[in-house]
């Protein structure tokens, strides 16, 4: 019982870290149709930075934490904003084009990371709390857990509540449904592609650096490697959709961690296995509308 | 002044000039020419012919994506899956059977058509951005398969070529020349195939479905059918480059079987020209020639003297080609194969206009 509860919390977790990156992608997808790779070096360069500042603090403490996620979030989202502004917006509308340009910037800041940064995982430390666990119903849960899912939940709260109750988020949320119509009606939609990434790269920086607490290290490569698992979690919960992001989010995390202890390691395939299954019985994903 | 033109607009010009350039590719390890800069060595040298070899496979890997993103338009990030089948079959063949070389060969061709077939049938379900994650979602199950599956493929360190029962001429460096006529072989057959397969019917379909699939349907034909015959093809054409890939480096590492790899395949089609068959070549050829060079800069003392700003980015080839890629997709669309379209035609409206005024000189 104990290992199952083990599991489930380290699954969702790591889900609250898939939903982190998949929200600002599904987001993007939704709105612009650009399907951003560089979405891993958002949250890397987050990572980074965030650890820059954390070792010119006082070690362990909850401020240093504090202040290193606030930095993850703004370098993301600057990152996120000047990427949309320079290398999106002159592509208007040519989608592939656009992915193109965030493939050439991912390979290119992953490279330049390495050359900076050396290709060898950095440890980093945070507050001795993440590292003990808490005793639930018999189970010994690493702290980091509860943090990881907490923020996934605030991000998840904040971006609906953005979005159902200010004028922006109701310009996103049409633009989504008919973006032509939106723009017919006189509302500047560029403006909303601007605002989406900047949240989408906030997400993916703070990701970025609870991640690096999560694994224990940050390294060029952590952000591809996460950034594979939250395409296939935004298309199991269908593109677009960010309730479906989240949903997914844990479904793929938690069938991961259980596949990885019951059925030898094999938590990567089945995760594939499930994108497949998705596919044969409803293309679209959970929840999406277009495929 | 008519032969030039008529040459010039001559369907079988281009296959004249490419059958003349393969001739000359063909003698170059019996020549002894230098490219400083461009080049290692002279032509004849096994290094030079390494990385030409390499380079012409590239090319034709190349080529086999082009098939997918320039012919039927199918973003694929998992491209380099069925290279790796390609290599890493062959080699676990050779390794664990007493099978000569080219039955191993086609036994690894096949088992490629059918994983293409079985994947390429659940991926096309859906199109766009979606199959593209989905490719890149299989792509990363094969690499971590082979990652972690040491007993079977030797894991990190990569898998060597066992010599045991392939010919004799093909091994060894002072051999490499075979090796080399190998490549070029098999660059001259995939760009023959891929050429055949544009022009038949099914090659048609797959381009009308790029630019209007419900128009296609619309007309009585099925575009999943002539999709799935692409990416199976595209998938065959890898493993078998991925087969000589094995024989030229007698070896394969797991490097090959990344999502970068196959983005690395994208640089290359989008640099040479999207949709263009030599463009996808030269892109191959360019490519290749460049990331060796820079990797030979990086390490040169003009980089390593500068000031760290400028050594970090300089020393690092994929951050140049990264680079470049970008300024390539925002400047230049069409890429390499479009400014030779825009050069040659301005050269010929030039051509015209001299060629009125002549007239009108004529004539008054």
């Amino acid at each position: 019982m104990s290992t199952v509860l083990l599991l489930l919390i380290t699954g969702l977790g790591l889900g609250a870290l898939y939903f982190l990156v998949a929200s600002g992608l599904s987001l993007i997808y939704g709105l612009m149709g650009v399907l951003n790779f560089a979405h891993g070096s958002f949250l890397t360069l987050g990572a980074f930075l965030g650890w820059e500042v954390a070792r010119r603090m006082p070690d362990g403490s909850w401020l240093t934490f504090g202040v290193s996620i606030l930095v993850g979030a703004v370098v993301g989202a600057t990152v996120a904003t000047l990427t949309e502004l320079l290398l999106i917006r002159p592509l208007y509308l040519r989608h592939i084009e656009q992915v193109l340009v965030t493939v050439g910037l991912s390979l290119a800041t992953v490279a330049l990371f390495e050359g900076i940064w050396g290709v060898d995982p950095i440890y980093v430390v945070g507050p001795e709390w993440l590292n003990d666990t808490t005793d639930i119903a018999g189970a010994l849960i690493p702290n980091d857990r509860f943090v990881l899912i907490a923020a996934a939940v605030i991000v998840l709260l904040g971006l609906v509540v953005f979005l159902k109750r200010t004028r922006y988020g109701l310009i996103i949320r049409a633009g989504v449904e008919n973006r032509a119509m939106v723009t017919a009606l006189g509302v500047d939609v560029r403006r909303a592609f601007t605002l989406v990434f900047a949240i989408g790269g906030a997400a993916a920086g703070i990701g970025g650096v609870l991640a690096s607490h999560y694994f224990g290290y940050v390294s060029p490569l952590i952000g591809g490697s996460l950034l594979i698992f939250a395409f296939i979690v935004t298309v199991i919960g269908g593109l677009g959709s960010l309730t479906g992001a989240a949903i997914a989010s844990v479904v793929v995390a938690v069938l991961q961690q259980f596949a990885n202890f019951y059925l030898g390691g094999t938590g990567d395939f089945m995760v594939v296995a499930l994108l497949a299954v998705v596919l044969l019985v409803k293309p679209t994903g959970l929840l999406g509308s277009k495929a | 002044m008519t032969m030039i033109r008529r040459l010039r607009t001559s369907p079988f010009t281009p296959w004249v000039i490419g059958g003349l350039l393969v001739g000359l590719v063909a003698v170059l390890p019996l020549l002894d020419l230098s490219l400083p800069g461009v080049l290692p060595g002279s032509t004849y040298t096994p290094g030079t012919l390494q990385l030409l070899a390499f380079a012409m496979v590239f090319a034709a890997l190349a080529l086999s994506y082009h098939l997918l993103f320039g012919v039927a338009g199918l973003l694929s990030f998992g491209h380099a899956l069925y290279f790796a089948l390609g290599a890493y079959g062959l080699g676990i063949v050779l390794r664990d059977t007493e099978l000569a070389l080219v039955p191993a060969m086609a036994v690894v061709l096949l088992a490629a058509i059918a994983v293409a077939a079985a994947l390429g049938a659940l991926s096309l379900r859906v199109s766009g951005i979606a199959f593209a994650m989905v490719t890149l979602a299989f792509a990363q199950a094969g690499s971590v398969l082979v990652r972690r599956n040491a007993s079977v493929t030797n894991g990190e360190e990569g898998l060597p070529l066992r010599v045991d029962n392939i010919p004799a001429e093909l091994v060894g460096v002072l051999n490499t020349r075979n090796v080399y006529w190998l490549a070029l072989a098999l660059l001259v057959v995939v760009f023959l195939i891929v050429a055949w397969f544009e022009r038949s019917r099914a090659g048609h379909v797959v381009a009308a479905t790029r630019e209007n699939e419900l128009r296609v349907r619309v007309l009585g034909m099925t575009p999943f059918r002539v999709k799935l015959i692409t990416v199976v093809l595209a998938g065959g054409l890898a493993a078998l480059v991925g087969m000589v890939y094995l024989l030229l480096q007698s070896g394969v590492t797991p490097a090959v079987t990344t999502p970068d790899f196959t983005l690395t395949l994208l640089v290359i089609v989008v640099l040479g020209g999207v949709g263009s068959r030599w463009g996808a070549v030269v892109g191959g050829l360019i490519y290749t020639l460049l990331d060796q060079r820079l990797t030979a800069l990086a390490r040169s003392e003009a980089i390593q003297d500068l000031p760290e700003f400028l050594r970090i980015p300089l020393s690092e080839p994929l951050f140049i080609l990264g680079t470049l890629f970008i300024l390539v997709v925002v400047l230049l669309p069409g890429g390499l194969a479009g400014v030779a379209r825009r050069t040659l035609a301005r050269a010929d409206s030039a051509r015209a206009r001299a060629g009125r005024s002549l007239d009108e000189e004529a004539t008054r």
